[in-house]
């Protein structure tokens, strides 16, 4: 059975991104059959996450509070079938309201903000949801082609149960003009793009203090009996 | 029963580090695995795995990330991973961006193999910009030569290709280190499976 949907997901080489062109594979890849990819990844336990670990706007601080629009960011990780996955590694990673991320190489002439890092982590709950607080990253200035500007994202790395579970993938927020710009958004089909956008949820908004959105993970599904 | 659709994968970009591989990369975040896949109590002998992933114009790439994911000496894989570190650990995660070739080195035991049929082997997991899926591909070990003339996995490669998913040993005393490349282009370009 192919596993990687094309209706869903992007192509391996996409020349308007144009790191893929000497990056992708040139040849098919191999199809593995079930039995060899029933292969268990770890579970992760509740000491490997921090206390601060999931609000990004506490975990950095030095000397006051990170600038921004704080926002809360939650949904829930499921596979294909719509199973909630529980105890599931979320990471995540994003620029900061300016846009500029604090990696040592990047050189975007935007602000650092002394008081965020950027990074976050932690598992899914028993019925599969997770739960950030964040500064809404900036837009970012990048070198793919002149006037090259990314839409607002965050970066998003899913480790589930079995090794088919690993997703790396980033939320955009809904309404980005950017969109029709970015190569990278672009890549995923038409029909699929939506799939990467957050909900605005006003209903989950903490009020007097963080708007939210809504962003749900669906993973490759566990090995199904035909009949389910 | 109706189908969701999978979430669409995007590349992991250039600037992971200060989220995934934090400690390696020094920034003040804390990592929960990281290059050494067994915890200094653990049993077994030590190894190192070490290449670099080479584009299509064979320059390695300096923003790739790595996690290999393994047995332990006895062909079982851990269950539970936490910190501090105790014992067997089996999962590493590295950037190819701090050593001035941009290599990486993982530090761990030989995995045992887990079953007849199934020669020792590292599964490998594969990010970089540039590349807007992960991917998969497996170490196998040039000393294990037997074993992996009968590997389930092995068989489906194309004869002419399974080297490229054979680490080969060294030859430097010291420490036993097994030197694996992946090519992502070309005619040495490494073999991928779609999981």
């Amino acid at each position: 059975m192919e596993t990687i949907d094309y209706q869903v997901q992007p192509p391996y080489l996409y020349p308007d991104y144009k790191s893929t062109v000497f990056r992708s594979p040139t040849k098919p890849l191999i199809l593995v059959s079930d039995k060899l990819k029933d292969i268990s990844l770890p579970a992760f336990g509740e000491s490997a996450i921090g206390p601060l670990d999931n609000d990004l706007t506490k975990n950095a601080r030095k000397n006051g509070e990170p600038l921004g629009e704080r926002i809360k960011v939650s949904g829930k990780v499921q596979d294909e079938y719509g199973h909630p996955l529980p105890h599931v590694l979320v990471e995540i990673w994003q620029a900061n309201a300016s846009g500029r991320y604090i990696h040592k190489s990047e050189i975007h002439d935007a602000p650092l903000d002394p008081n965020f890092l950027g990074a976050g982590r932690m598992l899914t709950d028993k019925e599969g949801r997770y739960l950030l607080y964040t500064i809404k990253p900036g837009a970012y200035q990048w070198g793919n082609h002149y006037n090259a500007w990314r839409p607002n994202h965050i970066h998003f790395s899913v480790m589930g149960h079995q090794i088919g579970h690993r997703l790396v993938t980033q939320m955009y927020f809904p309404g980005d003009p950017l969109f029709e710009f970015d190569p990278i958004f672009n890549s995923v089909p038409k029909s699929a793009r939506e799939l990467l956008i957050a909900k605005f949820r006003m209903d989950w908004t903490d009020p007097e203090f963080a708007l939210a959105y809504e962003f749900n993970l669906v993973l490759n599904g566990r090995l199904q009996t035909p009949f389910e | 029963m109706e189908r969701l659709r999978r979430t669409p994968s995007q590349t992991i970009g250039p600037f992971f580090a200060y989220g995934l591989t934090a400690r390696q990369y020094g920034y003040d975040f804390n990592s929960i695995v990281t290059g050494s896949m067994i915890a200094d109590n653990g049993p077994g002998n030590r190894v190192q795995i070490s290449g670099k992933v080479l584009d299509g114009n064979d320059a390695p790439i300096s923003d790739a990330m790595l996690e290999c994911w393994q047995a332990d000496a006895e062909g079982r894989f851990n269950k539970m991973i936490r910190l501090p570190h105790d014992g067997f650990i089996g999962l590493g995660r590295l950037g190819t961006g701090t050593e001035p070739d941009f290599s990486f080195r993982f530090t761990t035991i030989k995995p045992g193999s887990m079953r007849e049929g199934m020669a020792p082997h590292i599964n490998i997991i594969l990010f970089m910009r540039g590349s807007l899926h992960h991917l998969y591909t497996r170490i196998y070990f040039s000393d294990e030569a037997e074993a992996n003339q009968s590997d389930e996995l092995l068989k489906i490669v194309p004869e002419e290709r399974r080297h490229t998913l054979v680490a080969k040993r060294s030859r430097k005393s010291g420490i036993p280190e097994y030197l694996f490349d992946i090519h992502m282009q070309g005619a040495k370009e490494t073999v991928f499976f779609e999981i």
